[in-house]
This record gives C-alpha cells, structure tokens and sequence, in this order.
C-alpha cells in the first residue's frame, strides 16, 4: 500500500515536471523542471529495487543539468531565469504526434496481456550487476568504455575553437590564414 | 503497482519528450526532449526488468541506456557549441541545411 502511494506520487511528479519542462517560460527553470523529473524517475527505479542505477540516474542527471545551467549562462547573453521565451514551431503537428505516441504505448501496454510477475532477483542485486559486467557481459562494458573515450574525443573536436586540424603551422604566434575554408595553415 | 501501469508513466514522459523534440527551436530544449524520450525508455526498462525477467543481464540494459543518454548529451552539447561558434545561434531553424 505504501509503495503503491510512493509510487503514483513520484508517476505525477516525473510526469509532471516533464511537461513543466516544456511549459514555463525560462530556460532555467526548464532544467531544473526536468532535473526533478529525472530524480522521480530515480526514485522509480530505486522503488523497483534496483537501487545502484537508481542512485546513478540521480547523480547523472542532476550533474547534467547543472552542466546545462552553466552552458545556458555561456550562450544564451541573458539571465535565463528572468526572460521569459516562447520558441517553438509546429505545435499542432508536435501535439498531434506525442498524443498519436502516447495512444499507441499506452493501448500496447493496456491491451497486451501480460503475464504475471515471474522469477525471484537476485539477494544482493548490485552484486549481481557487478558480477554479470565483470563476467559474461563484459564485452557491452569493454565496447560501452571506448564509445565513451569517442566521444569525448568528438566532442572536443567539434566544440574546440582551435584544433589540430586548425593550427597555424610549427609558429603558434602567426596570424591565422585567410582561406575561404578554415583548417589551412597559416602565411 | 503493476507493469502496465509503469509502462503507461513511461509512455507518458516519452510522448511528452517527443513533443519537446519536435516543437522547440532552441538546440537544447530539443536535447531536453530527447532526454524525456530516454528517461521513460529508462523506466520502461526498470520495468520489464523488475517484473518479467529479475536476471542481473536486464540491468545491463539499463546501463547501456544510461550511457546513450551520457553521449547524447556530450554530442549535442559539442554540435551546439559549433553552432554558436559558426553561425551565432542556438536555434535549430538556423541549422536546417540538410533538409533543404
């Protein structure tokens, strides 16, 4: 019974805070908004007894967010928490395809009958995780773990305003080339 | 608490993600949709995992989504970083070369 309140508590509010995300008029407390969606969503997955990805969605997310506080600040030239906005486009097409979705996932999940709870987790169900990835699923975590450094690598990259591929040869104090496209070295 | 009522929730926060996606100009707010869509994936999973198959191998999963979500993020920050270094915007109408 309790679990069943804690539950639809945290449903309402992961559900709502996400469409807050999307409805109040800065882009502060956007984040903040889908901040709070993930921690409910966190909390679910503790709920569900699978309390290490729960912890780690938390922790993510909420760093994350914090991370888009500031690249907000960076970018957007004005105290996000002050200036409302309203940028969108194609609203009705946008509302009519999430409504389309949302029936069709929620039709599947209502009419397919599904069987009844089946099989028993494991004791120590963290352990168990940490025995499957360090054992049999060990090639998802060595091939998780290089995507990862990609990633990171492109991600410098494409965001670095000077690159290797952009340098001004051997002398780094020469001014840059004039080439219609960048990457040339420089005169 | 059962799974369908776990799966309707996540439904939920994805077809609200799907219309951030498609509906917001600002490269972020797009990503902030995307990341919805991945929170009730995330959900629905925990889901299935909890209720049809306890197996420690589900929760592999689930840290695999997670880590999309991580790279999601970090690209779309990085392509967003390029966009307003290039062409002095954060809107995806400003970025629309491939559609033409």
């Amino acid at each position: 019974m309790v679990a069943a309140i804690v539950f639809w508590g945290l449903a309402v509010v992961a559900v709502a805070a996400g469409v807050a995300v999307f409805v109040v008029d800065s882009m502060a407390r956007a984040t903040y908004a889908l901040a709070l969606s993930f921690i409910a969503v966190g909390a679910l997955i503790i709920l569900l007894q699978q309390s290490y990805l729960g912890v780690i969605t938390i922790l993510m997310m909420v760093m994350e967010m914090a991370v888009m506080a500031v690249y907000m600040v960076m970018f957007m030239g004005m105290n996000p928490a002050l200036m409302p906005m309203d940028m969108t486009h194609g609203k009705k097409t946008a509302i009519g395809a999430s409504a389309g979705v949302f029936v069709l996932l929620a039709s599947g999940a209502l009419l397919i009958p599904w069987p009844e709870r089946r099989g028993v987790p494991a004791e120590d169900i963290t352990n168990a995780l940490g025995l499957e990835i360090m054992g049999e699923k060990m090639l998802v975590m060595a091939v998780v773990g290089p995507v990862m450094v990609a990633t990171i690598v492109s991600g410098v990259v494409l965001a670095a305003g000077r690159t290797r591929y952009d340098r001004l040869g051997d002398d780094l104090r020469r001014r840059p080339a004039d080439d219609p496209q960048p990457g040339g070295v420089g005169r | 608490m059962s799974l369908e009522v776990v799966l309707l929730v996540a439904a939920a926060l994805f077809a609200v993600g799907l219309y951030g996606a498609l509906s917001q100009q600002v490269v972020v707010m797009v990503m902030m949709g995307l990341e919805l869509m991945v929170n009730g994936v995330l959900l629905a999973a925990a889901g299935f995992w909890w209720f049809m198959a306890p197996a420690p191998s589900g929760q592999v999963l689930l840290l695999v989504v997670l880590a999309a979500m991580t790279v999601e993020m970090a690209m779309g920050f990085a392509v967003a970083t390029l966009l307003h270094r290039r062409r002095q915007t954060d809107m995806t109408d400003m970025a629309e070369d491939l559609s033409r």
